[in-house]
């Protein structure tokens, strides 16, 4: 992921109306190689149509798309070509069989005719299609109906991938699954994909934007987001618990609450850390130190912050 | 890539089993029609022998099963080329299409031939079903292939036609429905010209596969359909194209 590469995908300020309605306004976005995006926002936010305009479905009113260099209003065969797209309704022709369906795809995005018979095998053997190959798309689960939309998006070895809603509707197993999939395809494609489960962005994604209102409002890396606006501490148990006043006056801690008889929530200052403090004293004064555990903000309630913040 | 596009239509027709009901429903109606017709010629046999320039089987069967086969290309187009572009809108498969690599142009010229190969089978069926004359006549060739030329045009401009009505809308059965009522009016246009002359009447699709019903290859003839046939391609082309900037 070294930043002097070029970015696979590069937009700039798009904007796009239904009718009155301007539905995107001003969004800027990059995607470097080999990184996964995860674009994040309630329904209705905008997603799914910047989706759209990324993979050249739908053209955007202002504003400039690249794929890898190509523009894909004026180069739209090289810059199409570089791109896999996973709508929110996988388009999938339910009277066609797998194995002619995904041939299509191929065809269609332009792979050569003596690779098709090797992508094919290939695609489903990473896809968990090997046993659906003759069966028609339409008797299919919605979890495989899933996973050849993903095929479908795949086979042709793309840049860049784009998935909207990639999870949505799937068991949990299927969503591990797919999960570790769209992880391996992070190695060797760059991946953009808009969800609105936050754990999902948890799990697989490297960087974060967050949509509201047709705006990008937040963007930063995964693990960042999850330090947004919150302040550090943690939660720890003693089961010989002392005076609250013993705690509060170890240096650096801001508050402390006792949550029962041997629990406490200790917030400190960002730059300090007094955990070590504690526990060098737990061990001198015998409060018996059980454990330990730095808050877990939880990623809803960053999502709220940064979304009711704007 | 056309020809990508063109058999992937081609087989999911024959992948619906609402397309195999039609077909044998069709042969059904030509056969009928054609049994009807053969055995009115026979009956009158022996009065045609005695005139001096008697009408052939070819004129007296085949002409009107193919006169027949126009009328019934009007209900019949409708019902295929709803599905072409309403029925992918609908259900959202069209993007597939969008998102590929792939020309507007290439896109409608592909569903259109798929379509054509079709219809090309259905003419081709009713072909052979007058052929089968020759066991017992001497046939007129001429008149056999001008016929079924003139059908295939015909078919060909309906299709065009029913390919840009589909492009309009995302329901299907208003895609056929609208191609109905836009043949239906064309035809009406011929039969309402009191004038045969009019120049209504050339405007009208039926009133060109006249000239090839009667075994008279007009070039004027071939032109209106060829031109009305890009027309609307074109048009769906642009539409397609539209799709984009719309939504």
């Amino acid at each position: 992921m070294s930043e002097a590469m070029p970015p696979s995908l590069y937009a700039r300020n798009l904007s796009r109306s239904f009718g009155r309605r301007e539905v995107v306004h001003d969004v800027s976005l990059e995607l470097r190689r080999g990184e996964v995006l995860g674009l994040l926002g309630h329904n209705g936010a905008g997603k799914s149509t910047t989706l759209q305009m990324l993979a050249g479905a739908l053209s955007p009113h202002a504003g400039q798309i690249e794929i890898c260099g190509f523009d894909l209003a004026h180069q739209p065969a090289q810059a199409k070509a570089r791109i896999g797209f996973l709508p929110e309704t996988p388009p999938l022709y339910r009277e066609m069989q797998v194995d002619s369906y995904l041939k299509f795809a191929a065809m269609l995005h332009r792979v050569p005719p003596a690779q098709i018979a090797g992508a094919l095998v290939e695609i489903k053997r990473r896809c968990g299609l090997q046993d659906s190959g003759k069966k028609t798309i339409g008797t299919l689960s919605k979890g495989y109906q899933q996973r050849v939309g993903i095929a479908q998006a795949i086979i042709h070895q793309p840049q860049v991938v784009i998935l909207d809603e990639p999870t949505a509707g799937l068991d949990p197993v299927q969503i591990r699954d797919i999960r570790t999939l769209i992880r391996e395809l992070g190695d060797t494609h760059s991946v953009i994909l808009s969800t609105h489960l936050l754990g999902e962005v948890e799990s697989i994604c490297d960087r974060v934007v967050i949509m509201h209102h047709g705006r990008i409002v937040y963007g930063d890396s995964s693990e960042r987001m999850q330090q947004y606006g919150r302040q550090p501490g943690f939660i720890v148990t003693l089961l010989a618990a002392p005076e609250l006043a013993e705690l509060q006056a170890i240096a650096g801690v801001q508050q402390v609450e006792q949550l029962s008889a041997t629990q406490f929530r200790v917030l400190h200052a960002p730059d300090s850390d007094p955990a070590t403090v504690l526990l060098a004293l737990a061990a001198q004064r015998g409060w018996q130190a059980k454990q330990l555990a730095p808050l877990q903000a939880r990623l809803e309630d960053i999502f709220m912050q940064i979304t009711e913040n704007q | 890539m056309i020809l990508t596009i063109a058999f992937k239509e081609f087989r999911s027709l024959f992948a619906t089993p609402s397309t195999w009901m039609i077909l044998g429903a069709l042969q059904f109606i030509f056969a009928w029609f054609f049994l009807a017709r053969l055995d009115a010629f026979m009956q009158v046999q022996a009065q045609l022998a005695q005139l001096a320039n008697a009408p052939g089987a070819t004129q007296a069967v085949a002409a009107p099963l193919f006169g027949t086969i126009a009328m019934i290309m009007m209900l019949l187009v409708p019902v295929f080329t709803m599905r072409l572009i309403a029925e992918e809108r609908r259900n959202q498969t069209l993007t597939l299409l969008l998102t590929a690599p792939v020309s507007s142009m290439h896109v409608v010229l592909g569903k259109y031939l798929g379509l054509l190969l079709f219809l090309l089978l259905i003419i081709a069926d009713c072909a052979l079903m007058a052929l089968i004359l020759a066991a017992g006549t001497q046939l007129d060739t001429g008149l056999l292939l001008s016929n079924a030329l003139g059908l295939l045009l015909l078919a060909a401009s309906y299709a065009a036609l029913g390919l840009y009505i589909s492009s309009l809308t995302a329901q299907p059965a208003v895609a056929a429905i609208g191609a109905l009522a836009a043949l239906f009016g064309l035809w009406l246009v011929e039969i309402s010209a009191v004038d045969s002359d009019s120049t209504w009447r050339a405007f009208s699709p039926t009133a060109h596969f006249q000239g090839f019903n009667a075994g008279l290859v007009n070039s004027a003839d071939l032109v209106y359909f060829v031109l009305f046939s890009a027309v609307f391609l074109l048009l769906t082309i642009r539409r397609f194209h539209n799709n984009c900037i719309y939504g």
